[in-house]
């Protein structure tokens, strides 16, 4: 058994009893499945009681490797496995986020077939990182050098100034809608399109859409 | 009564988080507060050379750290003001030779003794980042009105969030009204309108204070400086006095609205 699921920190990837080759193998599956969302993301491996070698985990790190996804953490409670993830220089806690009142939910899900909205309160600052396989609705800005990436839609109530990536795992029907959107780069399914250099003057609500192709920018309103 | 700890960061190398642990040190000591400056940017110290204080080293943060000796032996009195003491890096070794947890103990152990402690982060968001801000009760972030600046300062601002620290205050520096003016550089309003953070001061461009870091002399010193008004105005408002801000002006006057238009109709005609 193999659950994703994401959390503060990037994603948790949860590798339950079985034959061992048989839970890569389905790890593997489950990452080509939806490889754009899982790019670039990090990963912390929970593994329960299970005891690994060194080289196993290091076989769950190369595999994450290839397909571009750090990993960063191994939790479990066997001994053996702790001591082999601290040679390999891996955390074997996740840290414990002080409360600071509006913030990512813990636990956001990664069942594809899944498009539940997250909403998130808050603004999402230069490196901060907003990753739901369904739809993401953010109250607050999304400042350059942050990002978004949604298998659904993105809404944001606020100057989308970020990176975003709608429909990451290669959905071209969905949409991207900000109060002011000009966004460092924005993408939705596999197409990719950037804001024009210049500055505009009159900002207003628009959202992004694939048509023909292409990525085109309209006004937001009840139309 | 006990220390409010200060840190000063920014993210971004070489706008002015020296220069401001420096200034403000100076500032909070002349008005009377018994302030001690901690360099934590071991490895690549400076606070020193900028105090005018690097000849008396004889220990640093590292000695007091291993133990090699006491932190009053580490600490050096200011040459001028009787209630400044430096407490600075070593120059030999790396971030990895002070911990989180000593930086809180050092800190705690000066908290009875002083006003404000101010800590001199080094750039980066590694190890000696996450030295210099666990013992903050405060957090000042200082930017040039830059992008770049302005990102990485955004960025330290959510890792200082994440750290569930108090918000942090912002101090945008080196700013050149005349080039906000002409809208060559971002406004204090971009600025703060991007990092949403309390805007604590301004402090303007000013040739004197490269004078004063050669010279070993922070600029809060000399009453001529418009940029030391600026740190003197920044401490009374660390102390909770309410200081209006320096006069900058950023918005193009009447005159530069119509030189602009004339220059601009002028260029798309030739």
């Amino acid at each position: 058994m193999v659950t994703i699921k994401g959390i503060r920190d990037g994603l948790l990837v949860t590798l339950g009893g079985g034959d061992w080759n048989h839970l890569l193998a389905e790890l593997e599956d489950r990452l080509d499945r939806a490889a754009n969302f899982f790019t670039g993301a990090r990963v912390a491996l929970q593994v329960g009681p299970l005891a690994l070698s060194t080289a196993e985990i290091a076989a769950v790190r190369d595999l994450l490797a290839r397909k571009a996804i750090t990993l960063w953490a191994v939790v479990s409670e066997s001994a053996t496995t702790q001591e082999a993830a601290r040679q390999l220089e891996l955390d074997i806690a996740l840290p414990s986020h002080p409360s600071t009142g509006a913030e990512i939910p813990d636990e956001l899900s990664t069942e594809a077939t899944d498009l539940s909205a997250v909403l998130v309160h808050r603004t999402l600052r230069s490196g901060q990182s907003l990753r739901n396989v369904g739809h993401v609705v953010l109250i607050g800005d999304v400042n350059p050098g942050a990002e978004i990436i949604a298998g659904g839609d993105v809404v944001v109530w606020g100057k989308l100034r970020g990176t975003v990536h709608a429909g990451a795992m290669g959905d071209d029907s969905r949409v991207v809608c900000a109060l002011e959107l000009t966004p460092t780069q924005l993408r939705i399914g596999s197409l990719v399109a950037r804001s024009p250099d210049e500055r505009r003057r009159r900002v207003r609500p628009e959202m992004a859409r694939v048509n023909q192709g292409q990525i085109v920018v309209e006004p937001w309103d009840s139309s | 009564m006990a220390a409010r700890i200060l840190t000063i960061t920014s993210g971004k190398g070489g706008v002015g988080k020296t220069t401001a642990t420096a200034n403000l040190g100076v500032a909070l000591a002349l008005q009377g507060q018994r302030v001690v400056t901690i360099d934590a940017d071991i490895g690549l110290r400076n606070l020193d050379v900028v105090m005018g204080l690097e000849n008396r080293i004889v220990y640093d943060l590292v000695d007091v750290v291993e133990g090699r000796c006491r932190l009053r032996q580490a600490m050096i009195r200011d040459k001028r003001l009787s209630e400044l003491y430096l407490l600075p890096a070593a120059q030999t070794r790396d971030k990895t030779a002070v911990s989180p947890e000593d930086m809180v103990q050092v800190t705690e152990q000066l908290r009875p003794e002083f006003d404000y402690i101010l800590i001199d982060s080094p750039a980066g968001i590694e190890q000696g980042f996450k030295n210099a801000i666990a013992p903050a009760d405060v957090i000042l972030i200082i930017t040039t009105p830059e992008v770049s600046a302005v990102r990485d300062a955004d960025r330290i601002i959510g890792l200082i969030e994440a750290e569930g620290k108090e918000s942090a205050h912002l101090i945008i520096n080196r700013l050149r009204p005349d080039m906000v003016r002409r809208e060559d550089m971002l406004a204090t309003s971009d600025v703060v309108e991007l990092l949403a953070i309390d805007l604590i001061g301004i402090v303007p461009e000013d040739e004197y204070i490269i004078i004063s870091t050669n010279r070993g002399r922070p600029a809060a010193l000399d009453d001529h400086s418009p940029a030391g008004q600026a740190f003197r105005n920044i401490a009374r408002r660390i102390m909770g006095e309410d200081v209006p801000f320096l006069a900058i002006r950023e918005s193009p006057g009447l005159l530069e609205r119509l030189t602009r238009l004339v220059r601009s109709r002028t260029k798309s005609g030739g």
